[in-house]
């Protein structure tokens, strides 16, 4: 049996007279990383935040990792470790320094702190940077530290609100790798993201969260089930050549673009039999491509609108 | 209800050591708050001393100003770095973190106590150049230390409560204003007696002044009378309230965007 590391229903937020989060229900297994996904403003910062201790709920029951956040929330705070959207760590403070200011707040002994720091900064690669103050670090740099700086206790839950926020491509492939080291040593993360490849990359399952409510939730593939999308586009050199194949398959044509859009569930089996059909039929066909549904679908269908719209807004 | 176990000592420990690694690093706070009450001293000493008549020597007289001044300034500085710490990301961190979260704000205060007490030291120092000679005994000099420490400590805390207490670190420079200026509307650089009406009573009755006037007597040998049961009075009243303030004002909520 799976228990859950984070369990939360009805859970209820506003800030004056603006509901930021208006009944939100969620189950993260043990182990797993689940991901809150949703745009700019949809409630996954303030869900952290509640989730994390910093700030209360106005309704709702929330366990993390078997304690509960409103009755105790020390021990939640023993079990748990936080990487925020805005850089957390100490910027007058070298990189060794800010590790060892967590040992001693996570009160290890000395010596295993000293240790543990060490440890984590030759596993981060901080090594060069160990004696340098933080505020002259770059951006992916201080994001790995203020990652590794989470790690000192030994977290059995992790909350990572947009980890690869404003990083690079580099920096953010290296965060994706740290991220599922960690679910391999057994931490449970609930990752909040505006990237769908993110969530699709790392997560177990995943959350959308648009205005304040929960607009659907599971695994990635559940997910892109949920919206059809999935097609084959055949383009084709001219006008007659298309409308032969528009009678042949019984697809909707695209004279403008001389393109034909066949729905597909994507595998190879499938592509193979449209293709013996383009064959027997004697249709020539410039070129193909396969659109398999991804989370842009899925968003787009879900919230009605369109996510990199949504970014840019 | 809390099961786990909280180490506020340690955890204090920890935030004065990260506290004083900053000043460390920023030594010119430190130097900073100390501009103003040398130039002040300096000035008065060589510029204004000449046409004032205090009854002593004036550098004798103003010598607990000048400390009580090397304090204020020492605690704006404080009340800076304490609302800059809370607008940084690193403070919420500690708040989602097993520890006790008086720690924060005693961290700064015990760090800018030794601080501030240091620049005391250094002005001091100055005056003594410029040819100050405290006749107090060693008990004197004891109880002198002590005053000093308790109005440090009070209005440290103070400090630290009213910078949590601002919005922004630019407010928290307004809003520890008072604690700057106070010192110059006290018997700092004048007798009470040379002021009149409801002036002369609240220069007389303020905190500063009550300090001051223990202060003189100490260091100098001028009489105390009850100033110095009024002082260590505004001291600890003082103290407890910056901090039961300071201790309501960090366990709030934050402010989160």
């Amino acid at each position: 049996m799976t228990r859950n590391a984070i369990c939360v229903t009805g859970l209820r937020k506003a800030f004056g007279d603006k509901q930021v989060l208006d009944g939100i229900d969620l189950a993260v297994p043990a182990g797993s990383i689940f991901s809150l996904l949703g745009p700019n403003g949809a409630g996954k910062t303030t869900t952290v935040n509640i989730l994390s201790t910093l700030i209360r709920a106005d309704a709702g029951e929330i366990r993390v990792a078997g304690h509960s956040v409103a009755d105790d929330p020390n021990a939640v705070r023993a079990a748990i470790g936080v990487t925020g959207q805005f850089s957390a760590v100490d910027n007058l403070l070298t990189a060794t320094e800010n590790m060892i200011l967590m040992a001693d707040l996570c009160h290890l002994p000395r010596r295993e702190g000293r240790d543990r720091a060490t440890e984590l900064i030759a596993l981060f690669d901080l090594g060069e940077m160990a004696d340098k103050t933080a505020a002259t670090l770059s951006g992916g740099l201080r994001r790995r530290l203020d990652l590794a700086m989470t790690l000192v206790g030994r977290p059995e839950v992790i909350f990572l609100d947009e980890p690869t926020a404003g990083l690079d491509p580099r920096s953010r492939r290296g965060m994706w790798e740290i991220i599922r080291g960690l679910v391999a040593d057994g931490v449970t993360i609930l990752l909040t993201t505006q990237y769908l490849d993110e969530a699709d990359r790392l997560a177990d399952r995943i959350a959308v969260l648009d205005g304040g409510r929960l607009v659907a939730q599971g695994t990635p593939d559940e997910l892109k089930q949920l919206v059809p999308g999935g097609h084959i586009e055949l383009r084709f050199t001219s006008a007659a050549e298309l409308d032969t194949a528009t009678l042949a398959l019984g697809a909707a044509g695209d004279p403008d673009n001389l393109t034909l859009q066949v729905p597909s569930d994507g595998r190879v089996s499938s592509l193979r039999a449209l293709l013996d059909r383009l064959d027997d039929a004697s249709i020539p066909v410039d070129g193909l491509t396969v659109h398999t549904p991804d989370l842009d679908d899925v968003f787009l269908a879900l919230t009605g609108r369109d996510s990199a719209k949504e970014a840019l807004r | 209800m809390t099961t786990t176990a909280t180490y506020p000592l340690r955890d204090s420990a920890a935030m004065v050591r990260r506290q004083f690694r900053h000043t460390w690093r920023n030594p010119e706070t430190l130097f900073g708050a100390l501009v103003v009450p040398i130039i002040l001293l300096l000035l008065f000493n060589y510029f204004f001393g000449g046409a004032m008549n205090v009854g002593t020597r004036y550098l004798d007289y103003m010598v607990p100003g000048i400390i009580m001044l090397a304090a204020g300034y020492g605690v704006g500085v404080t009340a800076v770095g304490m609302a800059t710490d809370v607008s940084e990301g690193v403070i919420n961190r500690f708040r989602t973190m097993a520890i006790s979260r008086a720690s924060v704000p005693t961290g700064h205060v015990v760090a800018s106590v030794v601080t501030t007490l240091a620049g005391i030291v250094i002005a001091l120092g100055v005056t003594v150049v410029m040819g100050f000679r405290p006749n107090a005994t060693p008990v004197e000099w004891l109880a002198a230390i002590g005053m000093i420490v308790l109005l440090v400590v009070a209005i440290t805390w103070l400090a630290v409560a009213l910078a949590l207490a601002a919005p922004t670190p630019e407010a928290a420079n307004f809003y520890a204003f008072p604690l700057v200026f106070l010192p110059f509307l006290s018997t700092a650089f004048a007798p009470a007696d040379t002021m009149s009406g409801g002036v002369r009573w609240f220069v007389e009755n303020q905190p500063f002044s009550r300090v001051i006037e223990t202060l003189r007597g100490l260091l100098t040998g001028t009489a105390i009378g009850d100033d110095s049961w009024w002082g260590i009075g505004w001291c600890v009243g003082i103290a407890l309230i910056g901090y039961l303030w300071a201790r309501a004002l960090f366990n709030r909520e934050p402010r989160t965007r």
